[in-house]
């Protein structure tokens, strides 16, 4: 309970409202990262157009500040160009929703990553560099 | 909505009984019940005494001297094992647990370990049920104790305490039991049962905190934790807790008064909550032995949905769950794991511990709660969707997920 008190009201208004949850249709990129044995699985689809990130969704097996950080990071990425979605990092993510408590942080670095894998996926699957 | 409380594994709140009947300890009855020169202590010292007698026949103890009166059960298992140990270190050094004992009683063993104890960890099987052969093939010359809980407090498992009271004792070693969940809904009797040395906490049925005792059979010797005065026959130094050991006597003899009844009542709830979930709710798994478990207990996983997620979702309802997220070690519960519950199944496992105040229209706001929520969760959860699609989440490899935090 100690740790709910301590989530942000950005962090429980995202988790109770998550936006861009599911998976992209036409999704050219996907990232999967996390362990469910570990208690956290984030996937993110993306379509990107043009160097832009014109749809993301998400899905993820997690905590409540893991679903926020999931659903703040599609909120931040969407219409931005890939170099732009390259500079949000885990920290950014946590800053955007106000702050997570310490024993949460690594839900930010899944987000963070999750965004790395689908990017990366993306760039194999078309040859972009 | 108003909150509803369902966590009385964890504690249980104060009887307003037993908090008149401990009121004139905290007034005008201060006395301390070792000064037996003047009535103030006189007085103190009765109560106290009448406490003690009430707490032995309850346990079907011979005698009222063999109440040790501590802080609680933690202190009340660490006396057990380290008095026991200590006594006699160099001829018996070896002590006999399960994996799912309370950390008061593992972290005790592991302490003792680096002393140079040895430590035994009997055989359970999927249930937590202790493997009765296994426990007689651990048994050996130098086994000083053994020690095994009443019932656990996850998964709410009955051990089949006069049994292992009845092995022990064949072999002429001490029977501890952390009783903590147990006491108040089991019928414990220490001399039927074999048992040597019992833990009890007082607000586990609805007594204070801050108080418990440890039974320790006449003939057992103890060494001590606390050394000063001498009190409890110098077991357990330090001045008693006069009010708190009457709310404790108190409490335990509402339970006794109560037991059948409330026993009753708690298992018609337990049924309604269970069979709502099986039938409301798919991809649910019972955690724990389906019958031999406590009354008050359910532990369910509900595969694809992280436990605290589910329980944020229902944060007016007090739950727990053996998922890391609710922990600060980002470790699943070591019960379940020890049980062999799969570690993502660990991570969404609730806990339901009901208790007085429950009643049958809470059990429908739960079951309402959970029926929108769980399906709600499984539609965000990539996990789900590989389900969906055949594919056995556990067989999977996954990348380990680094938890480090760049900063």
């Amino acid at each position: 309970m100690d740790v709910w008190q301590d989530y942000t009201k950005k962090v429980m208004e995202h988790y109770e409202n998550p936006r861009n949850v599911g998976v992209v249709e036409n999704a050219n990129g996907e990232g999967v990262v996390g362990n469910p044995a570990c208690g956290d699985v984030m996937k993110l689809t993306i379509r990107v157009e043009n160097d832009i990130i014109v749809d993301v969704k998400f899905k993820t097996f997690g905590c409540g500040a893991a679903i926020a950080t999931s659903s703040m990071v599609t909120e931040m990425v969407k219409g931005k160009s890939l170099e732009e979605a390259l500079k949000i990092s885990n920290k950014t993510v946590a800053e955007a929703l106000g702050g997570l408590p310490r024993v949460k942080m690594h839900c930010s670095v899944l987000a963070e990553d999750a965004l790395q894998a689908a990017i990366d996926d993306y760039k194999k699957k078309t040859g972009a560099k | 909505m108003k909150p509803i409380y369902m966590d009385h594994h964890a504690t249980t709140p104060l009887d307003p009984e037993v908090l008149s009947a401990m009121m004139p300890y905290l007034k005008t009855a201060f006395g301390n019940p070792s000064s037996t020169t003047h009535d103030f202590g006189r007085e103190a010292r009765q109560a106290v005494e009448t406490a003690r007698q009430q707490l032995a026949d309850w346990l079907g103890a011979a005698d009222s001297d063999e109440i040790i009166f501590t802080s609680g059960a933690t202190e009340s298992d660490n006396l057990a094992l380290k008095g026991i140990a200590y006594r006699s270190p160099d001829e018996k050094n070896h002590i006999i647990t399960l994996a799912i004992e309370h950390k008061a009683i593992l972290d005790t063993a592991k302490y003792l370990q680096k002393q140079g104890y040895e430590i035994s960890y009997v055989k359970i099987d999927s249930h937590g049920i202790i493997d009765l052969d296994d426990l007689r093939r651990q048994i050996k010359k130098n086994t000083a104790l053994i020690s095994v809980q009443a019932a656990n407090s996850e998964i709410g498992t009955m051990q089949p305490i006069a049994e292992i009271g009845a092995i022990a004792h064949e072999h002429g070693i001490p029977f501890h039991s952390d009783a903590v969940q147990a006491l108040g809904k089991l019928d414990i009797n220490v001399q039927r049962d074999k048992i040597d040395m019992l833990s009890i906490s007082g607000h586990k049925f609805y007594g204070p905190k801050g108080i418990g005792a440890l039974y320790v059979r006449k003939d057992l010797r103890l060494a001590p934790l606390i050394h000063g005065g001498g009190h409890e026959r110098g077991m357990r130094s330090g001045t008693l807790n006069v009010p708190a050991i009457v709310g404790l006597a108190k409490a335990a003899e509402i339970c006794e008064r109560d037991r059948e009844k409330e026993n009753a009542r708690l298992l018609q709830l337990r049924q309604k909550l269970r069979q709502g979930i099986e039938s409301q709710i798919e991809h649910v798994q019972l955690n724990g032995h389906p019958e031999k478990r406590l009354p008050n207990n359910l532990n369910f996983s509900f595969a694809y949905v992280e436990g605290e997620s589910l329980m944020l979702a229902c944060r007016d309802v007090a739950l727990s769950s053996g998922s890391a997220c609710t922990s600060t070690s980002l470790q699943s519960s070591y019960v379940l794991r020890a049980i062999g519950v799969p570690d993502f199944l660990a991570h969404c496992s609730i806990r339901f511990g009901l208790g007085k105040s429950n009643t049958a229209e809470q059990i429908d706001i739960v079951l309402d709660l959970l029926r929108k929520h769980v399906p709600r969760l499984r539609e965000m959860s990539p996990l789900y969707d590989l389900a969906k699609a055949g594919v056995d989440i556990e067989q999977l490899s996954w990348k380990d997920h680094d938890h480090d935090i760049h900063e």
